[in-house]
């Protein structure tokens, strides 16, 4: 039997850990993730939880202790945020490359400088390339839905790569919210013990990341990358059994109201919450407005994603992260790569929006939408390809 | 290795590139980035087996005699050997390649 209960999602996605049976956890505290390791190491402590929980002094040995630990056959977790993700980033390579089945709840938040600790997607950004599994949360229940799916995709021999499971900085991980936690005996059923195709072991000893010359580099990287591209047949089919199990239904794209209508937005995590209360709104005013949102990063959902795009004529693609001197913001470039190698016709937009924890209501999204409609000039072609809202000018 | 690397496909290698050979390291003769060898002058080796024991690669050997000698498949040159020895029995000498 599942339990429904009020509690903050940080403590909740503590709590999915702990119901996939976790050995191993190494992580260093860092807001706005810290209440997650916090209640781990409580629930570590108190005996309810049969794991080791590493402290570790910084979140690069975080990083290293969980390749090590999973290397050995442990199920391993670890979260991090911002800074922390950038310092344990020559780390994230290696367990991707490894194929170490490590997940990772990030609790994605901006970097300095100027120093920040409030939410945007910074982080997860700079790290996308990094060869992990990406899934992006809007809510609390998807968070714990998907760090318990996170272990079966990772650990599933087709995949065997890690898994990050972002969820926004305080604007989701600190707010209480009412979630169904499934019951242990029905995640035993779904996720059997980590069962390793290699480990380090004494009676059967293997070498893990040996040198790679350059004879056989490319095709190394080249398997890596077979592998994280054919993961997503292995995520739609665990995302089906959970939902057979559990009554919860994901897909690595979602779609709100794009039925009806030819201009859709297109944006990660839990803005898109914001982002369809602004389309019930728009709806009473008899305007209409979709949502494309990728629970799936990485993979790249290409295929869905040209699917839930056709027909559409104005795209507004929309990001929580500076473009870095790019034309545009990361998640416009890779949209505008797949409409140009699709032959889609679509008006491209790019709008950057809730930087370093500026808030982001319903109204940014109205604005984003009646620009999209009738395009005002001085916010329009400011020299940049891309719209930052509600910079002061 | 089975077979050369090169002719290795993406879809042979294993999973994470793990090595399930063990010590296949041995096949791979890593002497061929040597610039210059150990020369044993066996006169005045004293068979201390400090040679033996600060060679990194470990080939430096013991002969039957007691003296010692480098396996010049692994040895990749470092002097070590001949840093360390007491007696100075030996010399390195510069490959002629």
């Amino acid at each position: 039997m599942s339990t429904k209960r009020g509690v903050e999602v940080s403590i909740a996605a503590a709590d999915a850990a702990k119901l996939a049976r976790v050995e191993v956890i190494a992580a260093y505290p860092i807001t706005p993730q810290t209440h997650i390791v916090e209640h781990l190491s409580e629930i570590v402590a108190n005996g309810e939880l049969d794991a080791l929980y590493v402290n570790v002094e910084s979140e690069h040995s975080a990083m290293s202790a969980c390749c090590g630990a999973s290397a050995a056959g442990a199920r391993t977790f670890t979260s991090t945020s911002s800074q922390g993700m950038e310092l344990m980033h020559e780390i994230l390579f290696i367990a991707s490359g490894l194929r170490l089945p490590i997940v990772m709840a990030a609790v994605n938040r901006a970097l300095s400088a100027p120093l920040s600790i409030w939410g945007d997607h910074s982080d997860v950004m700079a790290a996308r390339d990094t060869g992990w599994i990406m899934l992006f949360c809007e809510n609390g229940q998807e968070v714990v839905d998907s760090t318990i799916m996170a272990f079966k995709i990772a650990e599933d021999r087709r995949v065997l790569l890690p898994v990050m499971v972002n969820l926004d900085g305080f604007s989701l991980s600190h707010v209480i919210e009412p979630i169904e936690f499934p019951s242990q005996e029905e995640v035993d059923k779904f996720l059997p013990p980590y069962n390793p195709l290699y480990t380090l072991h004494p009676d059967k000893p293997v070498t893990m990341g040996a040198y790679g010359m350059p004879e056989l580099y490319t095709e190394a990287k080249y398997a890596q990358e077979m592998a994280i591209r054919q993961s997503k047949d292995a995520i739609i089919e665990i995302m089906d059994d959970f939902g057979k199990r559990f009554g919860r239904y994901y897909k690595p794209v979602e779609t709100y109201n794009t039925d009806n209508t030819d201009t859709v937005f297109i944006a990660l995590g839990s803005i898109n919450e914001n982002i369809k209360t602004a389309i019930d709104e728009l709806k009473k005013e008899g305007k209409e407005l979709g949502l494309i949102s990728l629970r799936l990063f990485r993979p790249f959902p290409e295929e869905e994603l040209a699917f839930a795009l056709k027909g559409k004529k104005k795209v507004a693609v929309i990001e929580r992260v500076m473009p870095g001197g790019a034309a545009n913001g990361p998640l416009f470039n890779e949209f505008s790569a797949l409409a140009q190698a699709r032959g889609l016709k679509i008006q491209l937009e790019n709008y950057i929006l809730g930087l370093g924890g500026r808030d982001v209501n319903p109204e940014e999204f109205l604005e984003i939408f009646e620009n999209m409609s009738s395009p005002k000039k001085e916010t329009k072609k400011n020299e940049k390809n891309y719209i930052v809202i509600g910079v002061r000018a | 290795m089975a077979k050369p690397m090169e002719e290795y496909k993406w879809h042979e290698l294993n999973v994470g590139c793990v090595i399930e050979e063990v010590g296949n390291a041995m096949e791979y003769k890593t002497g061929d980035w040597r610039s210059s060898k150990p020369v044993w002058n066996d006169d005045k080796c004293v068979k201390c087996g400090l040679c033996w024991l600060f060679c990194p690669d470990a080939a430096v050997y013991q002969k039957d005699n007691g003296l010692y000698t480098t396996n010049l498949d692994y040895c990749k040159g470092c002097g070590i050997c001949a840093h360390e020895c007491k007696p100075g029995a030996i010399t390195m000498v510069e490959e002629e390649r």
